[in-house]
């Protein structure tokens, strides 16, 4: 299964490879036009062709990646440093009437059909990359809470928890020596899915114009543009969709190999 | 006639050959009984009988059932015998049956797949079956209704439904209390004389073995190392290995005397209460009383043993003595100051008990060292000591273990060990009272009998109290000096161990003993 | 069961409860007047007083949210500011094309996943398994509104069998749905790929139980024993899923009504929000949190249906 870690491994390095790269070089300045040469298909100058701006489709790809990965970032890092405390306070006080409200309250986010949501709150406060991340991150909160919540529930029934207890230790200095520790695996592996799930967001929400906006490239919005062009000049919508396509798959492929390596049933059968 | 023939039996696993040359046999009527500790390859003798083992397992030798050899005919021939020629009843009660379907449909499967009858007359021969084995309830319950006897009675009638020629029972009475593993015991061998069917029964608890066997095979280590007429197995045995189980599970401690002193712990008259779900919507939820005026005295330097079956409060009352919990009534102290205060735990009364768990794959935190997991009840002192690291050696060599070993992770140390460790970490703050909440359950005989040396000889260097908590009444009696019995919250009987072992005076303690297979004294026999 | 279902009754009536005091005060607090939004900036402060009157503006929080809700209760769901045609008349135009999209795409979702799942898990690490999950793998990064591009690309630019867009009206049904195949198989595909995923690995886990072993020492073939035992059990998990993907659908709609030029809910909504329709928008917002949550009181019915531990415990 280590298969599955190099594959996504190196999806995921590439993609994020020219996101760091486009930071100090890109083959062309996308904030140029370049209307005589726009829609080429791929060739030796533009390796990925042109768009209906006559700009750099490769150069565009590797802008397009930053947004990604950045808005995904931040939006899974909401989701588990807000996430994870409450669902291991959720489990530390299990029962309890706060384990109810934080649970019930997750209960509440998930009815809400986080599309809308996403596309209420940027309206609301305007398109942008920031409110995209906002609207992304408050739907990963209830993933985590739950998730942490339970995971840390059988740990709460474990025998070293009671010896911990017996000598003495807070439950929030349980759930941190204690519990963490014993889910922080689980989290990676959620991580990665809920950051592949971020990016397959951030592209849908720019695609309908609520995400990045111009001039910051955006893969969603390269497919917004590209949409009437498709019959015409079908690279423009196939390549940055090639492109998401790639980095999700990456991604998952990464979550499922760490998951079964970190499984340390898994493992002790390798052994 | 002979029913049951294996011959030169090798099992592999992937690379990894799990069974040797196991050779075998038995008649039509008997009970034979495989035993061994874990890892001796006992139930993977019987899945092999079955065809039931896990993929990618690889087979040499011969099982001849009758006329047919298991291992020789097509997977479709083998679903024609099981059920049908050969049933098997498994260890664990509570997830054997399937939970969404009802215990009569599930009898009545067996009959269905086998048995071109009509569903009505398998139904109704199933809620003949289920009356057999002993349960007099609707056959349209489902399997959490029933308790864990109860579900066993169902696997039971499952397996006998087609009054098959051989029965393979794996553990079937170990994830049970001692009174109901006497009526299932019972109950099977009733079953064996009646249909004269031949039973091969798998178990690691010895006593069993020789009360109901007809033939003997002990395991170790994948291979068969002795076997024979129960009666001539049990006055002669040849192999070192079949003595040294023997002598473990009739293993007595050599407990020094005990020196009498002051009161330590005092429990009066202590009550505590769980909600239970409601039964109306609005209605007051009923209570549950899992603790009911239990009053006892523990001096210092008393070993006392608490015995009872599951669902009796023993867990209560040891969360409600580290003050875990509160009570609803009465009162805990350790030397006079209560062990819980002011809605919460009274840390500098703890300091001076720890305990012992019973399962020593959960007790430690995997990701943790050796030297972090028994120094955490330091957390207890104002300080920790200033030699910790001398500490940390002393407590290790006192359980018998290494200097070396605080530095290795908890997955390196086999059960016994880590038995070891576990007392290591209670001993660290020197307490007046360590609660072994059935420290040696999940220990095989050997190793079991090593840890119950141990414990007897920290009690000569030490002036050491302790509870003992365990369903095992011969155990309790070997390391106790009193001993309370407990039942449905309240202790029942109370006295010296010696004299409630021979001669109990409370119905329910001569039950327990009743029930409690014992090992024949080989002498008289 | 009864009293299961009046519990599961009863928190869906307290969800509902909590969701629309959200959306309500979501909307509270957005910026900006929509009576001085209605009559423009050069509206006389009279008139905007005379409208903010007349809109129940000026009366308190706690009236307003109370109007609301029994309007919505009472089928009045308020007049929209911009189209100034009652919110129902537009919501009633548009929910059959966006319910009927979902159902399409949860029943295409569902049949694929099931077949898909159970060959999976049951010829675990062979050739068909291996396939099955590296197509879902595939699957699930596939953007939908993009796999929806590619599909208008092929089936309707080049073989022309299917038109690009628009929606004809249910007068005639074949037609409807006919439309309605294409933007249903791209919002149905990524999700079958994780209905899948899901039933596999909870068959396996299903496969693993004792009672599977009980029920193959009885005399089951290992096809029985999947049929009879680990199919039932397995789906508990899987209906979680298939709650959750219906809301999905529901919203992914928006989307995929967007590169489809479908009249649906998502063109409203969207529609309503850059129009600052604030009226409209809640009212849609309500009704698409309402569906959602009486599906998912559906799904827990359906659990007490197949589990019979959570019929008779509480």
């Amino acid at each position: 299964m280590t298969r599955n870690i190099i594959f996504g491994g190196v999806l995921t390095t590439l993609f994020t490879g020219l996101a760091i790269l486009s930071f100090f070089y890109t083959p062309y300045d996308i904030q140029s036009l370049d209307i005589p040469n726009k829609l080429h298909p791929p060739n030796g100058a533009n390796w990925l062709g042109t768009d209906h701006f006559g700009r750099d489709i490769l150069s565009m790809i590797m802008m397009g990646a930053r947004t990604s990965i950045a808005v995904a970032v931040l939006a899974v890092g909401i989701g588990i440093c807000v996430g994870i405390p409450l669902g291991l306070l959720a489990a530390a006080r299990r029962g309890s009437l706060l384990d109810e409200v934080i649970m019930r309250g997750n209960d509440l986010v998930f009815a809400f059909p986080s599309l809308v949501i996403a596309i209420l709150i940027t309206a609301i406060f305007g398109a942008s990359a920031i409110n995209a991340i906002i609207a992304i991150g408050i739907f990963n909160i209830p993933v985590f809470a739950r998730l942490s919540r339970g995971a840390a529930l059988p740990i709460w029934e474990r025998d070293f928890i009671l010896a911990a207890r017996v000598s003495g230790k807070s439950s929030f200095r349980i759930s941190i020596e204690h519990i963490l520790p014993n889910i922080t695996n689980l989290m990676i592996v959620q991580g990665t899915i809920q950051f592949s799930l971020g990016i397959l967001a951030e592209a849908a929400l720019s695609y309908i114009g609520l995400g990045a906006q111009p001039p910051t490239a955006s893969w969603g919005r390269m497919l917004a543009d590209a949409q009437t062009l498709t019959s015409i000049a079908p690279h423009t919508a196939l390549i940055p969709g090639l492109a998401i396509v790639l980095m999700v798959l990456g991604l998952n492929l990464l979550g499922d190999g760490l998951r079964d390596w970190l499984d340390p049933r898994l493992r002790r059968g390798r052994v | 006639m002979t029913l049951l023939s294996i011959k030169n039996l090798t099992l592999a696993i992937g690379d990894t050959e799990i069974l040797h040359d196991v050779d075998l046999s038995m008649q039509a009527g008997e009970i034979a009984a495989i035993t061994g500790e874990s890892g001796s390859g006992k139930s993977m003798t019987a899945l092999s009988v079955m065809g039931l083992l896990p993929t990618g397992s690889k087979t040499t030798g011969r099982i001849m059932l009758d006329d047919t050899d298991i291992l020789d005919v097509t997977e479709k021939h083998l679903c024609t015998l099981r059920g049908n020629v050969m049933g098997m009843v498994f260890q664990e009660p509570m997830t054997a049956l399937n939970p969404v379907q009802t215990i009569g449909a599930q009898v009545a499967e067996t009959i269905l797949i086998h048995e071109g009858t009509t569903k009505a007359q398998a139904h109704a021969r199933a809620a003949d079956m289920l009356r057999k084995v002993g349960l007099d309830m609707s056959p349209n319950r489902y399997p959490h209704e029933l308790s864990g006897g109860q579900r066993q009675r169902v696997v039971i009638a499952m397996a006998i439904a087609l009054r098959p020629k051989l029965l393979i029972a794996d553990e079937p009475t170990t994830a049970l209390d001692v009174t109901t593993q006497a009526t299932i015991l019972d109950l099977l061998r009733d079953l064996v004389r009646e249909f004269e069917m031949g039973l091969l029964i798998i178990t690691h608890d010895l006593a069993v073995v020789a009360n109901i066997a007809d033939q003997i095979i002990v395991m170790q280590n994948g291979r068969v190392v002795e076997s024979g007429a129960t009666q001539t197995l049990l006055r002669n045995m040849q192999h070192p290995y079949t003595k040294a189980l023997f002598d473990a599970s009739r293993h007595r401690v050599d407990l020094p005397p005990k020196i009498a002193g002051d009161p330590l712990l005092n429990v009066k008259d202590v009550a505590r209460d769980y909600p239970m779900p409601r039964t109306t919507v609005f209605g007051k939820r009923p209570k549950f009383r899992a603790l009911d005026a239990i009053t006892f005295q523990i001096e210092q330097g008393e070993r006392v043993g608490l015995v009872g079956e599951s669902g009796c409060g023993k867990s209560t009352l040891t969360h409600a003595i580290l003050g875990l919990e509160d009570v609803q009534r009465g009162q805990i102290t350790l030397a006079g100051s209560p062990v819980f205060t002011d809605n919460r735990p009274n840390l500098s009364v703890r300091r001076r008990m720890q305990v012992v768990f019973q399962d020593p794959y959960s007790s430690f935190n995997p990701r943790h060292k050796v030297r972090r997991l028994i120094s955490e009840p330091w957390h207890l002192l104002p300080t920790p000591p200033a030699d910790a690291d001398a500490s940390i050696t002393r407590a290790l060599r006192e359980v018998g273990l290494q200097a070396g070993d605080a530095d290795k992770y908890i997955h390196e140390f086999s059960g016994g060990q880590r038995q070891r460790i576990a007392i290591a970490r209670a001993l660290i703050v020197e307490p007046d009272l360590i609660i072994f909440d059935e420290a040696v359950s999940a220990l095989d005989v050997s190793v079991r009998a090593q840890v119950l040396d141990l414990i007897a000889d920290l009690c000569r260097k030490r002036r050491l109290a302790y509870l003992f908590i365990s369903h095992d009444l011969t155990v309790v009696r070997g390391v106790t000096d009193r001993v309370l019995v407990m039942k449905a919250g309240q202790i029942v009987e109370q006295g010296d161990s010696e004299q409630v072992f021979t001669a109990p005076t409370h119905p329910y303690t001569k039950t327990l003993l009743a029930a409690a297979p014992r090992l024949p004294e080989l002498d008289k026999v | 069961m009864i009293r299961y279902a009046g519990k599961r009754l009863l928190s869906l009536v307290l969800s509902l409860i909590a969701a629309s005091i959200v959306i309500f005060a979501v909307i509270e607090v957005i910026p900006g007047d929509p009576a001085s939004f209605m009559l423009g900036v050069n509206a006389r402060a009279d008139t905007l007083e005379a409208l903010r009157d007349q809109m129940g503006l000026n009366d308190p929080l706690h009236v307003r949210y109370f109007n609301w809700v029994t309007g919505m209760l009472t089928g009045d769901f308020g007049t929209s500011w911009t189209y100034k045609t009652p919110v129902v008349d537009l919501v009633n135009d548009r929910i059959w094309v966006s319910l009927p999209l979902a159902v399409y795409a949860l029943i295409l979702s569902t049949l694929i996943a099931f077949p898909a799942g159970i060959i999976a898990a049951s010829r675990r690490g062979g050739p068909a398994d291996m396939s099955i999950m590296g197509a879902t793998q595939l699957g699930v990064a596939i953007p939908n509104f993009w796999f929806a591009m590619i599909l208008v690309l092929i089936f309707a630019i080049n073989l022309r069998w299917f038109s690009a867009g628009g929606f004809p009206g249910w007068d005639n049904p074949a037609l409807a749905i006919k439309s309605l195949t294409l933007p249903a198989i791209a919002l149905a595909l990524p999700q079958a790929a994780i209905l899948a995923r899901v039933m596999r690995s909870s068959l396996l886990d299903t496969l693993g139980e004792d009672y599977i072993r009980t029920a193959r020492a009885k005399g089951l073939t290992r096809r029985q024993a999947l049929w009879r035992h680990a199919v039932r059990n397995a789906l508990i998990p899987v209906l979680t899923i298939i709650g959750l993907q219906f809301s999905f659908l529901l919203a992914g709609g928006i989307i995929i009504e967007q590169v489809f030029f479908l009249p649906g809910l998502g063109r409203l909504i969207f529609q309503s929000i850059s129009g600052r329709d604030l009226i409209v928008v809640e009212s849609v917002v309500m009704l698409l949190v309402f569906v959602v949550i009486v599906v998912n009181f559906a799904v827990d019915i359906a659990y007490g249906a197949v589990d019979p531990r959570l019929r008779s415990k509480s």
